[in-house]
């Protein structure tokens, strides 16, 4: 659906050093359908990347392609007539404050040759959609920032677009009404089939409703794949710095650090943490483990998620037993596709 | 009634009818010429928001010329420049003198400083409205009349009230070169015989021309801002 090659932006400043490599070589694609998330700290370059898909930014190198047509060839009344079809959301909504919600919705209908009638129906049926019938005639002013991006929404799919862009859609919002934006979302996605482009820098966002991901830095994408390849088996150290956003098993790491009375072993156990890095973890694992090489596995941590429909976890235990069974037992765990990580020795 | 007029003020009454046909000079000085000026002022301010770097009709000859002759005019005494502007207003207008021959000065006195305050009530917009707008593949024409000037709107109003009331001041001056009007009339009356009442009364008309003014603006920009 949306193909981006070789794609690189640089924003000038006044000496050499000052220039901003915001996009250096990028390329990716999007697939028609799915929802695909960006993620990255700021100044990594994600909301240029997100810009130079609808050619808010145009890129100094390479090639945006969408639905097989290539924008950055295009005049600018041709651009105007594609960009109809591109949808966009910003992190402060940009709603027009002197109209109302509808008037806000019907603005990029109007002058398009559709009669009043239709737009009115038009405009109904997107209240409907987000939710929103009773505000109709509100002005931005009197709604709150989840009302707020709603309408953003209904606006952005008021010329039924092919693709929904979403710039830090949810960061200005609360934990809750983010997960309501991104269930509507979600709705939009799988009810009209619109794809949809997620940039944001929190990782529970693209936890919650990707389907791929890219993690980008310094104006590369150094990471993408599905959303539980990239959980499960982290490949990047920025990666992995996003992923301990989400859950607890980082703490695991500072208590060790500070000592915790918690983590402290007899001498010959060994803490370790086990990671099932397959899509089904099947076996019963630690009754298994612990049956067949008669040793004691004591579940300290646990935290299994639901990551791109499939659970996702880790343990942390404390093994205790005969040295070489514990070795044995390890080892079998390792041969069984999980992840072992010995994280401190008695 | 009257009589306590006369005693207030004698010259006032005595010269009423003069006092009447100089109000309705400055009032004609002050719609004609604020009239010109802020069609004009409006395009130029738009000019000035859309060529800039960043805009979008991004032109960066047309900005410069624009911004710089804009400067030049600003940093003209408007005294001299009623004077330096006779010969073109002779030939465009057909006379220099008169509250006819005031108008083209005075635009020239106004359109510079209402394209400043309409190009900052438009900067102060969120630029993410801009943005957006661009998205939804609306045209630079569309930007710039659904949205700058739409959405701009209180923050103009209040640049043209604020223009209004300077021009106020510039017909004053207007009158000391021939133009007639109230400054015209307390110059000569109130100052040169000292006739003080009537230096007052001039004042007074003009004090309620500004707050009527100012009154209407603050009104729009209640009902239009939400």
């Amino acid at each position: 659906m949306i193909e981006l090659s070789s794609v690189s932006k640089t924003f000038p400043g006044k000496t050499q050093q000052e220039h901003v490599e915001a996009l250096r070589d990028v390329s990716l694609s999007v697939k028609q359908g799915e929802i695909f998330g960006i993620i990255g700290y700021s100044g990594a370059g994600k909301s240029t990347l997100v810009r130079v898909i609808n050619l808010l930014e145009r890129p100094d190198l390479g090639r945006v392609m969408m639905g097989g047509q290539d924008l950055t060839a295009m005049n600018p009344r041709e651009l105007r007539q594609a960009r109809r079809k591109i949808g966009m959301i910003f992190q402060h909504f940009s709603l027009l404050p002197s109209r109302t919600v509808s008037g806000n919705i019907a603005f990029p209908l109007k002058y398009t040759g559709l009669s009043k009638e239709d737009i009115q129906a038009k405009v109904t049926t997107l209240l409907n959609l987000v939710e929103l019938s009773d505000k109709a005639s509100a002005y931005p002013s009197q709604l709150s920032g989840g009302q707020k991006q709603r309408v953003a929404i209904a606006r952005a799919l008021a010329a039924d677009p092919q693709v929904l862009l979403c710039d830090e859609a949810t960061s200005a919002l609360d934990p809750q009404t983010t997960l309501s934006i991104l269930r509507l979302l979600k709705k939009v996605n799988e009810q009209l089939g619109i794809t949809i482009v997620i940039i944001t820098h929190e990782m529970a966002v693209i936890k919650e409703i990707c389907d791929r991901v890219a993690v980008m830095e310094g104006g590369r994408v150094v990471e993408l794949g599905t959303v539980f390849e990239v959980f499960a088996s982290p490949r990047e150290e920025i990666t992995r710095r996003f992923i301990e956003t989400t859950g607890t098993m980082h703490r695991v790491q500072e208590m060790i650090d500070g000592d915790s009375p918690i983590l402290r072993l007899a001498p010959g156990e060994l803490l370790v943490r086990l990671q099932y890095a397959q899509r089904s973890p099947s076996a019963p694992m630690v009754s298994l483990v612990s049956r067949r090489f008669d040793i004691d596995l004591n579940i300290l941590f646990g935290n299994v998620e639901i990551i791109g429909g499939s659970p996702l976890g880790a343990l942390v235990v404390v093994a205790s037993g005969e040295a070489n069974k514990v070795q044995e037992a390890l080892a079998y765990m390792m041969e069984q596709n999980v992840k072992v990580e010995v994280l401190k020795h008695g | 009634m009257v009589e306590w007029l006369q005693s207030v003020a004698p010259n006032v009454v005595k010269k009423f009818p003069e006092l009447l046909s100089s109000t309705e000079q400055t009032l004609l000085m002050l719609f004609q010429s604020g009239a010109i000026s802020l069609v004009i002022g409006l395009f130029f301010g738009v000019l000035l928001v859309t060529t800039r770097k960043g805009g979008i009709l991004q032109n960066s000859a047309v900005f410069t010329i624009l911004d710089k002759s804009i400067n030049l005019l600003r940093s003209i005494p408007f005294i001299i420049l009623l004077a330096a502007l006779i010969p073109l207003t002779r030939a465009v207008v057909g006379t220099a003198i008169g509250t006819r021959g005031a108008i083209l000065p005075l635009v020239f006195g106004t359109v510079p400083f209402f394209s400043r305050q309409v190009e900052s009530a438009l900067l102060q917009l969120d630029s993410g409205l801009i943005e957006a707008a661009q998205s939804m593949g609306i045209s630079p024409f569309g930007i710039i009349f659904r949205v700058y000037l739409k959405e701009g709107i209180p923050g103009i109003v209040r640049g043209t009230a604020i223009t209004m009331i300077s021009l106020i001041g510039l017909t004053a001056m207007a009158g000391a070169v021939g133009g007639g009007g109230l400054g015209d009339f307390a110059i000569r009356y109130g100052h040169q015989r000292n006739q003080v009442d009537i230096t007052y009364a001039t004042v007074l008309i003009l004090l309620l021309l500004v707050s009527v003014l100012q009154s209407i603006g603050t009104w729009i920009i209640k009902r239009t801002s939400h």
